[in-house]
């Protein structure tokens, strides 16, 4: 059986798969071209616990404070129906909002039930609502979402509220993040904004799919709430997030059907770290590395703060100049090589025609920088002092 | 980024070492810097955990926060830096100086010398900003009273993490941008964010390459993160413990005692290792010599530092947590203004960064081969003396012709480009007219214009004065940007502002 389903479970091996999310979306179309990630995060491979066994632990884990600051702020706008979220959006952002239900999709029936089941339960009710012209506002917790990564459908479990207000769908977003005096850290909004971008879009292919209502009753402003100043009281902004959509889009319609990618790799490839009694994993970590490598990356330093196989890649990636930066390799006339970089500076090597106006470019920045520096290129002294008024009158 | 910097850094990455991308330092060092490395609990807004503050090296302060989310536990921190902080700031209350104003022989008096702020990185910066923001609104008196030296504490950080945003200053320096702007490492300026592993490209231990020494700088058990945010296992593994035992012994004397004296260990041993780094890091730059214009700067920074001090001790009330529209925008034209100066300087005290300037074709260096150093223009009483050279270069020249030029070992000097030609074999020749600098005669003393034979070098970039924006008064403020600002009083709310 050679199916994409059963070829991913392969490459997963015995560990249970771990869903997407918004957060992996996000991280996915930042760097598309990778396919590395793309086939991992399809199959549902637990990157952290490959990359330690290969022996690159992932740089980052969350600390257990900011996980219940995250939790215990949740919980309080979420108390009693939404209550307070109710509040703010009635006082600060002077939504009408009459009397609202509130429906949890996660639990019903008295118990946590499978993707499918909570899928299907979300279609329903939220098709049923968009149908349904009730002037009645309906908080959503937990819906269950699907969007199409890569050709597949994949489940998105999103931490939100798709709240309903007369004929709109809006994403509510709850982040612990601080906003003080009306700014909030702009790396963290970007976050938010782009992750709430792919519930739009997830929301907008369930409207589609259910027929119920054009996909732009989803409203493309969404509710992000967060605490205010230093306290825990909770402040909403509305954000504008066409913007991320359109380049969320793009990306998805860029990254490479799996298929495709699958096509490409060997039929045996598996990233198993099925256990032996005293849960280690029976893989010898070189023969997991080989297997990683057999799948194409393409590095980047941004990855360090979103990929767990970073470590690994970086390692991998040495002497590239896109390992310094992509605004290195840009500078550095895109010359894939540091030492081929350096040749050309130098005038060791014969660039290639496509090469030849970069290499004009370094060498004339390699000159500059000779006559510049008394002494050269050398490695400084390790508390370098190095002569400089003369060095004007050197030049040329 | 420029091309300059990329290949400092490929360079940095064959040679294992960081590569200089200044041969002289443009930061001043305090010869008795603050140093101040805090730490945050992870998760909240500013929940400060512990802090190393001092202008001792080898005596530190350590305050923890043993309850970091207890608010009288958080002013009592604040207030305990505030006792350091003050204490610091009057080392320079004491001796002040005279300079000329204009002109005219009057003169005005500052302060000799102004304090300076080391912290290791970008996030020490916004952490010195939230704390000025979460104490500078509060009073000593009142329901909500706190100790006095608090909001005095919050204006001046507040005041500084304000400064910091002018590249022109230096006194509050994070050092990871400090020292990227004086060496390009082999890692990407992402990792230059993490003080160990740039401090170990730019001065790797003996018998190991800057890459190994940034590598081993990631291993948080050897190097814990400097701040503020914590390593996450460390959060996990052991502080939530700590804390927690503190809590539980609160009541009995004995057993709160040791719990305290846990925790100030485990944290003393997350801190020190960038306290350390932070001295190291003044080391390396001050070993660099002072570019000709750090000292003019600084003196910038005493004058504002007096004027602030003056402001304060005339019961000037806390910045206001948002800037009114003129104000913001007279902010924004002074920082731009600034940050040109700053460029400008930066190129004629340091060759290599002129080079870049020279690789832009913004710039260039080369030989003098021609000179009319007696030519005069005009006629009559408009009689001036315009000498013209000749300068032969290799460099690209991407200059209009007509554009005003300088040269840094003629500051006081204008050049215009008359004209710039290929001649061959990859030499440009351009010609220059000089004006000013040469005395007020018809004949140009000896040395105040370049001779033939001499090496030259001329940018578009002058360190001269730039225009001020036209903006109008506060009061004048149109409708369209909110109307004059209602002149900012410090209310209730401010001062009772939750902190938890």
């Amino acid at each position: 059986m050679h199916t994409t389903e059963a070829r991913l479970d392969r490459i997963r091996g015995f560990a249970p798969p771990r869903p997407h999310n918004a957060r992996t979306i996000a991280a996915l179309t930042s760097n598309p071209g990778c396919a590395r990630r793309a086939i991992m995060d399809a199959a549902g491979v637990d990157k952290a616990r490959v990359a330690a066994h290969a022996g690159f632990r992932a740089p980052f884990g969350q600390s257990q404070f900011a996980i219940t600051r995250g939790n215990a702020f949740e919980a309080q706008v979420k108390a009693d129906g939404c209550a307070e979220l109710l509040r703010l959006l009635r006082e600060q952002l002077h939504l009408p909002i009459p009397e609202v239900s509130y429906d949890d999709l996660e639990y019903f029936g008295g118990e946590r039930r499978s993707h499918e089941a909570r899928h299907a339960r979300t279609r329903a009710l939220l098709g049923r609502a968009a149908a349904s012209g009730d002037d009645a506002g309906t908080m959503f917790d937990h819906p269950m979402l699907t969007l199409e990564v890569g050709g597949r459908r994949v489940y998105l479990e999103p931490d939100l509220i798709a709240f309903r207000l007369r004929d709109r769908f809006h994403v509510v977003e709850i982040k612990s993040f601080a906003v003080i005096d009306g700014q909030a850290d702009g790396g963290k909004v970007a976050a938010a904004v782009i992750q709430s971008a792919v519930y739009v879009l997830a929301l907008r292919q369930l409207m589609e799919a259910t027929a119920a209502a054009p996909p732009d009753i989803v409203a493309d402003e969404v509710i992000l709430v967060c605490p205010e100043n230093f306290s825990n009281r909770p402040v909403a902004a509305l954000l504008d997030v066409r913007k991320e959509l359109t380049v969320l889009q793009r990306q998805l319609a860029r990254l490479e059907r799996i298929e495709d990618l699958l096509d490409t790799l060997p039929a045996d490839l598996t990233f198993d770290l099925e256990a032996d009694e005293a849960g280690v994993p029976r893989r010898p970590p070189g023969e997991l590395a080989e297997a990683i490598r057999v799948v194409p990356a393409r590095y980047a330093p941004e990855c360090l703060s979103s990929c767990e196989m970073c470590f690994f890649c970086r390692d991998e990636a040495q002497g590239e100049t896109g390992a310094l930066g992509r605004d290195v390799r840009d500078d550095l006339g895109c010359v894939e090589y540091v030492p081929t970089a350096l040749a050309l500076a130098r005038g060791e090597a014969e660039p290639s025609p496509e090469q030849a106006e970069a290499a004009a470019v370094l060498r004339l920045a390699c000159r500059l920088r000779s006559e510049s520096l008394p002494g050269g290129e050398g490695p400084p002294p390790a508390a370098g002092r190095w002569p400089g008024e003369e060095a004007l009158g050197e030049a040329v | 980024m420029s091309t300059m910097t990329a290949l400092a850094r490929a360079l940095a990455v064959e040679q294992g070492v960081a590569q200089p991308i200044a041969t002289v330092r443009h930061v001043h060092i305090s010869d008795r810097p603050l140093v101040f490395v805090p730490l945050a609990l992870a998760g909240e807004a500013n929940a400060p955990l512990a802090a190393m503050v001092g202008d001792d090296r080898s005596d530190p302060h350590l305050l923890v926060v043993a309850q970091p989310r207890n608010r009288d536990q958080r002013f009592a921190f604040a207030a305990e830096l505030a006792r350091i902080f003050v204490l610091y700031l009057e080392l320079f209350f004491g001796a002040e100086e005279t300079v000329p104003v204009g002109r005219g022989g009057e003169q005005r008096t500052r302060y000799a010398d102004a304090p300076q702020l080391l912290v290791p990185n970008q996030g020490g910066i916004e952490f010195v900003a939230l704390l000025g923001r979460s104490t500078r609104f509060r009073r000593a008196e009142g329901e909500w009273a706190v100790d006095p030296a608090v909001p005095v504490l919050g204006q001046w950080l507040s005041w500084l993490a304000g400064r910091a945003e002018n590249p022109a200053s230096s006194m509050l320096l994070a050092m990871t941008g400090a020292l990227a702007r004086h060496w390009a490492s082999g890692q990407s300026a992402v990792e230059d964010q993490n003080l160990a592993a740039l401090a170990g490209w730019i001065d790797p231990p003996e018998g190991m390459t800057g890459q190994q020494a940034a590598a081993a700088a990631e291993d948080p058990l050897t190097w814990p993160p400097a701040g503020p945010a914590t390593d996450p296992t460390f959060d996990n593994e052991v502080l939530a413990r700590l804390i927690e035992n503190a809590a539980r012994a609160e009541g009995d004397e004995r057993a709160e005692r040791r719990a305290l004296r846990a925790l100030t260990e485990a944290l003393r041993g997350q801190i020190e290792p960038a306290w350390r780094l932070v001295w190291k890091s003044a080391d390396l730059l001050r070993a660099l010599p002072p570019g000709e214009h750090v000292a003019r700067r600084w003196d910038d920074d005493k004058d504002a530092f007096s004027l602030y001090a003056a402001y304060l001790r005339e019961g000037g009330a806390p910045q206001p947590r948002r800037d009114s529209a003129v104000t913001a925008a007279r902010r924004l034209a002074w920082l731009e203004r600034e940050t040109v100066r700053y460029a400008a300087q930066r190129a004629h005290d340091d060759p290599l960064v002129m080079a870049e300037q020279r690789l832009a074709g913004e710039a260039f260096a080369g030989q003098v081969i021609a000179a009319e150093p007696g030519r005069v223009v005009g006629s009559g009483r408009g009689r001036k003396l315009r000498p013209l050279i000749t300068v032969a270069t290799t460099d690209p020249v991407a200059i209009e012709e007509g554009t005003r030029l300088v040269s840094p070992s003629r500051p006081g000097q204008n050049a215009v480009l008359v004209s710039a030609a290929p001649a061959g074999e990859g030499l440009t020749e351009a010609v220059l007219e000089l004006s000013g600098g040469m005395g007020y005669g018809l004949i140009a003393p000896t040395g105040t214009i370049p001779e033939v034979g001499e090496q030259v070098c001329f940018a578009t970039l002058a360190d001269d004065w730039q225009p001020h924006g036209e903006l109008p008064l506060p009061e004048d403020t149109p409708w369209t940007h909110g109307g004059p600002p209602v002149p900012y009083q410090p209310a209730d709310e401010d001062v009772t502002e939750a902190w938890s």
